[in-house]
């Protein structure tokens, strides 16, 4: 089974990095580009078959290392 | 002192910590590799050094926080042993959960390499009683990820415990934006945890301790923790 899991910065707080970015893509003269926020993508293969069962390892794979939830929110999904 | 410093793949200044800890306590300290489950008996301060644990992946720290001689080093922390973290030694306590909060990218992304003069709070704590309160020490910084953040409730606790032990400053002692050289909420440089004995700090004291390297500051912090473990021994 394919999974996804999607971690992003929590909103209010500063992501210096997404705001560079942003900025070089304003540079670059890409239209209408109002702000950019950097995020971090997991592409995990597993080999449970069980939908719960997957979505909890997930879970706790993002609560115990993928994601800083000081910081950082994510999204699970199964592909 | 038995200092005992733990050594994670990607680790780069642990020599420089272990020489700083034997020209001060007169004892060599014991490296400890990450996959050890236990410390070394007797040990009676854990330090974690700086460098870039497996290479920065993921977060800074955040791999070596997960290694297995963390639980050893929590037990360690939870029976009231000192634990001291330089730099990317914070990231990993922080990252652990022995300290709050988390050291976001500087402020202004660049990674910054030189000198930063940073004011001691208190001097009633393991980690500062080798100087005075409000006085002002010189020591380097060498960090791209050192801009301390933490939600405002945390932030609070920590001031109104006096938890913030080191404040980055001006030569003079004072706290602006100017020296607040990486965005830190505060300025904040070193915190203790709630019960005082985990201290997380961003600045190398330990690449301050001899007159060859032009500054001798970086002592007191290790002269501090020599005096309270005599006085405790």
């Amino acid at each position: 089974m394919k999974a996804r899991v999607t971690v992003t910065l929590k909103t209010g707080i500063l992501d210096p990095q997404g705001k560079a970015i942003e900025g070089a893509l304003k540079s670059l003269g890409v239209d209408g580009v109002a702000s950019v926020r950097q995020g971090k993508v997991f592409d995990i293969e597993l080999s449970a078959t069980d939908k719960a069962r997957a979505e909890e390892a997930l879970k706790a794979a993002a609560d115990k290392l993928l994601a800083n939830t000081v910081i950082e929110n994510y999204r699970v999904e199964l592909l | 002192m038995k200092a005992a410093i733990l050594v994670f793949p990607g680790i780069n200044r642990e020599r420089d910590m272990a020489r700083a800890l034997k020209l001060i306590s007169g004892h060599e300290p014991a490296m400890v590799w990450h996959a050890e489950r236990s410390l070394p008996s007797g040990t009676d301060l854990v330090v974690v050094p700086g460098g870039f644990s497996y290479g920065d992946y993921l977060r800074c720290g955040a791999i070596a926080a997960r290694a297995p001689v963390m639980d050893a080093v929590r037990d360690f922390a939870a029976k009231g042993g000192l634990v001291l973290g330089v730099c990317n030694g914070f990231q990993i306590l922080c990252e652990s959960g022995l300290l709050p909060g988390v050291l976001m990218r500087n402020a202004r992304l660049k990674f910054i390499c030189h000198d930063v003069h940073l004011r001691v709070e208190r001097s009633d704590t393991p980690f500062t009683r080798g100087y005075n309160a409000g006085q002002v020490i010189r020591v380097p910084i060498a960090h791209g990820e050192g801009n301390y953040a933490a939600d405002e409730e945390t932030i609070r606790r920590l001031e109104g415990d006096g938890r913030v032990l080191y404040r980055y400053c001006s030569p003079d002692g004072a706290i602006d934006d100017i020296s607040n050289i990486n965005g830190a909420a505060q300025s904040i440089a070193g915190i203790v945890n709630e019960r005082g004995n985990v201290l997380g700090m961003m600045p190398h004291p330990e690449n301050h301790v001899e007159a060859i390297m032009g500054c001798t500051d970086g002592r007191g912090l290790f002269a501090g923790l020599v005096a309270q473990l005599e006085k405790a021994a």
